[in-house]
């Protein structure tokens, strides 16, 4: 049997989750054996490929036209897909800016801020638009969700080694019991 | 009619970074642009929360360095009480960092940059990563691995998480080191400055190998800041900031807590993330870089005997001017990984290391706070303002790779200007706008996300938009 596929990428996020996973540490070299990872941050494959993967595994929260694209594209090629971390799961920290007008936010960070001299709103046509912060399963339908800030290595270990042997893991309360 | 040539790592597509080329008439590169293309609003969102939960909000702007936010954060909460923390909670913070560095430099030598050297930039793309190199040399991808996990561990011996920590507090730190914790660090401590070492040789045969090439690629003039202790040697946990100019002559040396006098921020309207440069020279006049070549251009020495015995190699490189060659910061990242673990035995020795003496209290609120330190990729500065009860109503963020965003497209337009040459696209030149960038480490997660490699797609345009060349990879 071939070996699963698995895509990861990351949206508004802190790449914290990303190192979480890294943090597995040497198990990284037994993983690997039993998956194929194609496209990740860490690798030089962006793009998950036309013909599909088994496991989409998406981090961070849709904040912009960029992410919601990513999103989408993830849900299109994947036949799981997994919401690692809060951000995914909830929308993260950034959920608090839904509380202002982004104008407003954007104002502060590009006007305001005491070190900006003249400062402007980006908004070449070539750059994202930002949009209300968004968790993943508000934008594309998500199958398996795993919660943390970020999960605990061992959690990811656990997730991808499940669904590496073809099952959905089963998220209980101990497991979760890392923060 | 000017040409427009656009560097796009799919993650435009998807969003994080993407590169423009201007042609001129003459069909010569006029000008390059980095478009950073991310907005999370810390400054915003911020706002109206208590100053204390700084230190656990603010590592959410980054997982790879999540440390440096946490520490600058309390450092700046520090000061809003009006309090220096103990020796000992200074020296405990300090460690913690040092656990930092170490985890962050050994995984984009590693991991992330080292696939390019050591499998080498034309190595299949789909084998040139972690993952290639763990399968090809196993041995190397290890001592990677085992430096990052010590790092990582020294983060989590002292708070707990390796990512996002909960550890420093506003006057102080919340727990002190156990002996066993300290014991297994002492255990581990001198096989990873062999590993520390081993990275530091492979960079040098590197550097020696490509030596032309490494002194012309993405080489060119600027100032370099970062942080000196007392004496002039390299900090990077507390001390002033240092500005030289391109020459090595000394330009300024301040109090991070005066930072606005010294270093204003420029906005484009073509990129998320804005560029810093020091105001008495005006933009661009005044662009500089920071960061690991930075840092170990601008300080007079390093205070542990390995390190400092690589720097004295480091000075002769130009004959004791600063290094400008970006390639050059891949041996300056392992020099201080090296120093970070030296400095990491040194705080165990310290006898005050295991007190109790962790915190100090205060009830006054002095309604501002500048907390800074040299997080992996350089400068951080966190500056913030309070209401009189400490409700945040000012927050401002200057992160290590908005330094070097200037030097980050200067280094895409001198490869530019090296590789294209308007009518026709390279793979080479695909391969070294990538390197000229990923070279300065962004850590894009602190703006976008684009942390790893990056596959490009290049299309060049005629002035009227019609496409005259693509190129993709990856
Ligand atoms: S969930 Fe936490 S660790 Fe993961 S990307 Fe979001 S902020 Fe970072």
């Amino acid at each position: 049997m071939a070996k699963p596929k698995i895509a990861t990428d990351w949206l508004a996020a802190c790449a914290g989750c990303h190192m979480s996973l890294l943090d597995v540490d040497e198990r990284l070299i037994e993983l690997i054996k039993k998956v194929e990872l194609t496209s990740s941050p860490i690798t030089d494959l962006k793009v998950p490929p036309e013909s599909g993967v088994d496991v989409g595994w998406l981090t961070g929260a849709v904040n912009s036209s960029d992410n919601e694209h990513v999103a989408k594209r993830m849900r299109a090629r994947a036949r799981i897909v997994v919401a690692c971390g809060d951000c995914a799961v909830f929308g993260g920290v950034m959920r608090m800016r839904n509380y202002w007008p982004l104008q407003k936010a954007l104002e502060t960070a590009y006007i305001d801020t005491p070190s900006t001299v003249e400062g402007k709103i980006p908004g070449d046509p070539d750059i994202m638009v930002p949009q209300v912060d968004r968790a993943l399963g508000e934008v594309i339908k998500v199958d398996v969700y795993v919660p943390g800030c970020p999960p605990s290595a061992d959690l990811i270990f656990y997730v991808l080694n499940e669904l590496a042997e073809g099952r959905i893991p089963q998220l209980d309360t101990p497991k979760l019991d890392y923060d | 009619m000017a040409q427009k040539v656009m560097i796009e790592p799919v993650t435009r597509i998807e969003g994080h970074a993407k590169v423009s080329i201007i042609l001129g008439d003459d069909g010569r590169v006029e000008r390059a642009r980095l478009h950073v293309n991310e907005f999370r609003g810390f400054e915003q969102f911020c706002r109206g929360r208590m100053f204390f939960e700084m230190p656990q909000i603010t590592p959410r702007i980054c997982g790879i360095c999540p440390v440096s936010h946490h520490l600058a954060a309390a450092k700046a909460a520090d000061a809003i009480i009006g309090v220096t923390p103990t020796h000992t909670a200074s020296l405990l913070r300090e460690l913690m960092h040092m656990g930092q560095v170490v985890q962050s430099h050994s995984m984009h030598f590693f991991e992330l940059a080292g696939p390019d050297l050591l499998l080498g930039f034309d190595a299949d793309p789909a084998k040139r990563n972690v993952v290639g190199l763990i399968e090809q040399q196993p041995e190397i991808a290890l001592k990677g691995v085992m430096l990052r996990k010590f790092g990582q561990s020294i983060i989590a011996a002292l708070g707990q998480k390796r990512v996002h920590p909960e550890f420093a507090v506003a006057g102080g730190v919340n727990s002190a080191l156990t002996i066993e914790a300290r014991d297994t660090i002492r255990r581990d401590l001198a096989a990873r400055i062999e590993d520390a070492q081993a990275g530091i040789a492979i960079a040098k045969a590197w550097l020696n190998e490509h030596q032309d090439y490494a002194d012309t690629f993405a080489s060119f003039p600027c100032g370099y800041l970062g942080t000196v202790a007392e004496d002039g040697t390299l900090d990077l946990y507390q001390g002033k900031l240092r500005l030289i100019d391109c020459y090595g002559n000394r330009l300024e040396e301040f109090d991070p807590a005066d930072y606005l006098d010294y270093i204003g921020e420029r906005v484009e309207d073509w990129t998320y993330l804005k560029f810093p440069y020091y105001l008495k020279l005006g933009w661009p006049g005044g662009v500089y870089r920071v960061g690991p070549l930075a840092r170990l251009n601008m300080c007079s020495g390093i205070a542990t005997p390995l390190a400092h015995e690589e720097w004295r190699q480091w000075q002769q490189v130009n004959g004791g001017k600063p290094v400008q060659g970006t390639l050059y910061y891949h041996w300056a990242r392992m020099v201080e990984t090296l120093y970070a673990l030296e400095r990491t035995a040194q705080i165990l020795e310290d006898p005050d290391v295991m007190s109790n003496d962790l915190y100090v209290p205060s009830d006054q609120i002095t309604r501002r706070g500048v907390g800074c330190l040299e997080a992996p990729r350089g400068t951080l500065i966190h500056d913030y303002r309070t209401d009189p009860d400490g409700k945040l109503i000012d927050v401002n963020l200057i992160i290590a790779t908005g330094h070097n965003n200037w030097a980050m497209s200067r280094s895409v337009e001198e490869v530019a200007k090296a590789y294209v040459d308007g009518t026709r696209l390279t793979e080479g030149m695909l391969n070294r706008v990538e390197a000229a960038i990923r070279a300065h480490d962004p850590c894009l997660s602190c703006s976008t996300h684009a942390v790893g490699q990056m596959p490009l797609e290049v299309t060049l345009l005629r002035g009227d938009g019609e496409v005259v060349e693509r190129v993709v990879r990856g």
